[in-house]
């Protein structure tokens, strides 16, 4: 809980929201409300998902930059795209795919495949 | 729906004349305008069953019968940048060269629209998920693939010099630029994208083979009928290019629509790649093919961004084209699968 505030939380908020919608609007609408109920769905089951896991994300995130020595993702790409980390491009290349799973473990876990998910 | 949409490309002299050529004084209405012009265009009788089937800004699609045979209007409104008479003449030596095309039946500007094309009527199904999924198109399914690869091995058989008007624009500055455009405008960087212009710049293939590229050949595109692909659609998009950029865009992952197969869903890429050779008579490099996803991947990433831009910049608010911007990850992921092992 953030305070000063009280129960619920933001997160349980959202989940409110979402659950509503999943039982009262999905199932009372058809067509492109009912597309679009779905969309609001997923966005907000999105927004529980950084609410729980993005503080954690937001420092392992500084912890890849810190290694490659930039202090944010536009340095990092003006970087790349000057060359000046062409010596180390396998190692870049982990670290920012590893940022991407973290984007998708919150956008869209079920994308992910398999085989490239460590 | 759609007549408010009619209102202005009949300019008011024509739209007297109609008046005055069917002897009747009550307001004409847009459809009927429409209606007429497409009759006396083709010289037929009677023009029936007219109805919008989709439509943007720019460009709307129609489908009536004149004089019973099913027909199909493309036409083009104010504010299209793409030149529909470029399109008319794609298509036309698309069908030249046996290329399973709509037939075109007239096409030109005035009355019926600022550009436009009269195509024959195409029976089937373009929607990528049915054809994917449902049982009727089992058969279709087994044969898709090695009839994309023919149909476009025809395609870029055309002398594509004899076509005026078509454009030719490296796609890689294209979007590196719309890229820089859109991480100003959004204030964000993109270190995925930068890495695979990367390394696009330092594998860009050595071919010099140029061709009639479709430039939007994928599921949805084609139309497709239990006994396969039927018709190739929408040449907007075609220019002149290499060749391989029609294949690589079929195997990017978008284009899958949530099946497995890396082409269009459907197949492999050793079929793909056979059914082309054999079909052109030409050696294809699996890694251009690759270069070529790899492209087609990154622009499918900016193209998500230009749509969440639009919300995010006020033009059009919508909690749907919000959600866009988050599955641009979707395309990064997608970018290291296809380079896994290849950086």
């Amino acid at each position: 809980m953030a305070m000063p505030h009280d129960v619920p939380t933001a997160a349980q908020l959202i989940e409110s929201v979402r659950e509503w919608l999943e039982k009262d609007v999905l199932t009372s609408t058809t067509g492109r409300v009912q597309f679009h109920s779905r969309v609001a769905i997923n966005v907000l089951a999105m927004v529980e998902r950084e609410l729980a896991v993005g503080g954690q994300q937001a420092l392992d995130h500084a912890a890849r930059l810190a290694v490659l020595g930039m202090k944010d993702d536009a340095e990092l790409a003006t970087a790349i795209r000057n060359g000046d980390l062409d010596d180390r491009f396998n190692e870049v290349v982990e670290l920012v795919r590893a940022s991407v799973l973290d984007k998708l473990a919150v956008a869209n876990p079920s994308y992910a495949l398999p085989t490239l998910n460590d | 729906m759609g007549e408010e949409a009619l209102e202005s490309p009949l300019p008011c002299r024509k739209r007297r004349w109609v008046r005055e050529h069917r002897g009747v004084t009550a307001t004409v209405s847009p459809l009927e305008q429409l209606s007429e012009a497409l009759r006396t265009e083709l010289g037929a009788k009677a023009v029936t069953d007219l109805s919008r089937l989709s439509g943007g800004a720019s460009r709307e699609t129609w489908s009536f019968k004149a004089d019973d045979r099913p027909l199909i209007l493309q036409r083009q409104r104010k504010g299209d940048i793409r030149d529909m008479s470029v399109e008319a003449r794609v298509v036309q030596a698309a069908f030249d060269a046996g290329v399973p095309v709509p037939e075109l039946i007239a096409n030109g500007s005035g009355d019926i629209g600022l550009a436009f094309m009269i195509l024959s009527h195409v029976e089937g199904e373009t929607i990528a998920r049915k054809i994917l999924r449902d049982d009727q198109f089992a058969d279709a399914r087994t044969k898709l693939v090695a009839q994309s690869a023919h149909a476009l091995a025809a395609l870029h058989s055309i002398d594509a010099s004899t076509i005026t008007g078509l454009p030719s624009i490296d796609q890689v500055q294209q979007y590196r630029e719309s890229l820089d455009n859109l991480n100003e405008a959004l204030g964000q960087a993109h270190p995925t994208f930068e890495l695979a212009f990367r390394w696009l710049e330092r594998n860009r293939p050595t071919s010099t083979r140029t061709a009639l590229v479709h430039g939007d050949f994928r599921l949805g595109n084609l139309m497709v009928g239990s006994d396969g692909l039927r018709a190739v659609l929408d040449w907007e998009l075609a220019h002149i290019g290499d060749p391989i950029e029609d294949l690589g865009w079929l195997c990017v992952r978008a284009w899958r629509f949530g099946a497995s197969q890396p082409v269009a869903g459907l197949g492999d890429y050793d079929t793909l790649i056979s059914e082309y050779e054999k079909a052109s008579g030409l050696k294809v490099d699996r890694e251009v093919v690759r270069w070529w996803e790899v492209l087609g991947t990154l622009k499918w990433g900016i193209m998500c961004m230009i749509q969440t831009s639009s919300h995010v910049l006020g033009m059009s608010r919508s909690h749907e084209l919000a959600a866009i911007g988050r599955r641009v990850c979707e395309n990064e992921y997608d970018l290291f699968v296809a380079l896994d092992g290849k950086w």
